[in-house]
C-alpha cells in the first residue's frame, strides 16, 4: 500500500509545485517507487520544473477517460528510475477531473508505487478538494506572510472535514507544516514572521524551512527538481525534510542567518 | 548584544503586529468554522425577538458557541442597557 502526500497550501504560488517535484525525487532517491501527480487541470507546470514537458503524450485525464492506460501516461524521470511523473491535463474543462476518477487511479497506482505526491493546485475549488480527499499526509506549504497563514489555517480545516479519512471517521490525515520562502534576515529585523511566530499560530508540526533562494529559480530554468542541487541551501532544505518525514533525526536549519563576514566582525549572533 | 544587533534591533518592523492580527483571526475563524450551520441564522431569528422586548442594539448581544468532548454549549449574553447606562 502506498502512502499518499498532499502538498497544499490554499494560496497560490508559495511553492506547492516546487515543494512536490523536490520532495518527490528525494523520496525517489531514498530507494522509494514515487510517483508525483500534477492536479492543476488547465495549468499543468510540474512537468516543466520536472524537466518532462516534451515527453508528455498522455494526461491524468486521458487515463480518468480511459483513453490511455496508466502506464502509458506515466512519465519516467530521466534522473531517478524509481521516480514518475503523471502529468495534468492542458483541458479547459474543470469537470473533467471526478472523486470516482481520482479514486480508482490512486488505487491502481497504490498497488506499485511506495509513495504518491499529489501537487495540488492553488485554491479551495474542486482541484484542490480532489488532490487532498485522498491523502494520508498532508504537507501545508506556508510562506511567513498573513495572507498564506490565513490560508492555511482554512485549508487545515477542509482537511479535517472534508477528506476521505474525515468523512470516513479514520484517523485524520497527519499534517505537516512547510515553512518556505523564509529570510532569517528579515525575520532578525522583525520585518517577517518568525518560524516560531506560525508554528505558534497554526499549531503545526514543523517538517521544515526551506529559505528564500536563487537556486530555486536557477533549478525551473533547467527543469531539475532543486534537490538535485545538493550545494544549495534550498535543495539541501528539502533533503532534510525528506529524511525527517521517513524518520530520521535531522535538527532544524536555515531559521538562522548565515554569518557574513560584516556579521562575524561585529559578533552578531 | 552586539553593536550590529542595536542598529538591527532599533529598526523594528511590522510582524509583532501580523502576529497579534493573525492570532485573533485564526481564533475566531477556528471557532466558526465548528460551529453548527444554522447558528447565523438562529442568531438573527434570536436577535429579532430579543429587539422585540428590549432596547439594545448588535453589539449587545454576543453568541458563544463551544465545543468539548462530552457537550456542546451555546452562550448568549445580553448587556441590558439599563446596567450600561448605569455605567456610563
Ligand atoms: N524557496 C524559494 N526561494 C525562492 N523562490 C521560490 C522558492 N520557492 C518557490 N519559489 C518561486 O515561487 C514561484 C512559485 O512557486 P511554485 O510554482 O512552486 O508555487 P505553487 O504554490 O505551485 O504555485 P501555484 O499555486 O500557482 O500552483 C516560482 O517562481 C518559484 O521559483
Ligand atoms: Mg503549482
Amino acid at each position: 500500500m502506498a502512502r499518499i502526500i498532499v502538498v497544499t497550501s490554499g494560496k497560490g504560488g508559495v511553492g506547492k509545485t516546487t515543494t512536490s517535484a523536490a520532495i518527490a525525487m528525494g523520496l525517489a532517491k531514498k530507494g522509494h517507487k514515487t510517483a508525483v501527480i500534477d492536479f492543476d487541470v488547465g495549468l499543468r507546470n510540474l512537468d516543466l520544473i520536472m524537466g518532462c514537458e516534451r515527453r508528455v503524450v498522455y494526461d491524468f485525464v486521458n487515463v480518468i477517460n480511459g483513453e490511455a492506460s496508466l502506464n502509458q501516461a506515466l512519465i519516467r524521470d530521466k534522473h531517478c528510475d524509481l521516480l514518475y511523473i503523471l502529468p495534468a491535463s492542458q483541458t479547459r474543462d474543470k469537470d473533467s477531473l471526478t472523486q470516482e476518477g481520482v479514486g480508482k487511479i490512486l488505487e491502481e497506482l497504490s498497488k506499485d508505487f511506495k509513495y504518491i505526491v499529489c501537487d495540488s493546485p492553488a485554491g479551495i475549488e474542486k482541484g484542490a478538494h480532489l488532490a487532498m480527499y485522498f491523502a494520508d499526509d498532508a504537507f501545508v506549504v506556508t510562506n511567513p506572510e498573513v495572507s498564506s497563514v490565513r490560508d492555511s489555517d482554512r485549508m487545515l480545516g477542509l482537511l479535517s472535514s472534508k477528506s476521505r479519512r474525515a468523512e470516513q471517521n479514520e484517523e485524520p490525515i497527519k499534517e505537516y507544516l512547510l515553512l518556505s520562502r523564509y529570510a532569517p534576515d528579515r525575520v532578525k529585523l522583525g520585518e517577517m514572521l518568525s518560524v516560531d511566530d506560525v508554528q505558534e499560530i497554526l499549531s503545526l508540526h514543523l517538517l521544515g524551512v526551506i529559505p528564500e533562494s536563487k537556486s530555486v529559480l536557477n533549478a525551473s530554468n533547467s527543469g531539475t527538481p532543486v534537490i538535485l542541487d545538493e550545494k544549495s541551501d534550498a535543495g539541501q532544505a528539502y533533503a532534510d525534510i525528506v529524511a525527517r518525514y521517513l524518520g530520521e533525526d535531522k535538527p532544524h536549519r536555515f531559521i538562522d542567518e548565515k554569518k557574513g563576514l560584516f556579521g562575524k566582525l561585529f559578533g552578531s549572533k | 548584544m552586539s553593536l550590529l544587533d542595536y542598529f538591527r534591533t532599533s529598526k523594528g518592523g511590522s510582524a509583532s503586529l501580523a502576529k497579534e492580527r493573525l492570532q485573533i483571526l485564526v481564533a475566531h475563524e477556528r471557532s466558526s468554522r465548528n460551529q453548527p450551520s444554522y447558528l447565523p441564522q438562529l442568531q438573527r431569528e434570536l436577535l429579532e425577538v430579543i429587539k422585540k422586548y428590549i432596547n439594545v442594539d448588535q453589539e449587545a448581544i454576543s453568541f458563544n458557541f463551544e465545543q468539548d468532548d462530552n457537550q456542546e454549549t451555546l452562550e448568549l449574553n445580553i448587556i441590558l442597557p439599563d446596567y450600561q447606562a448605569k455605567n456610563s
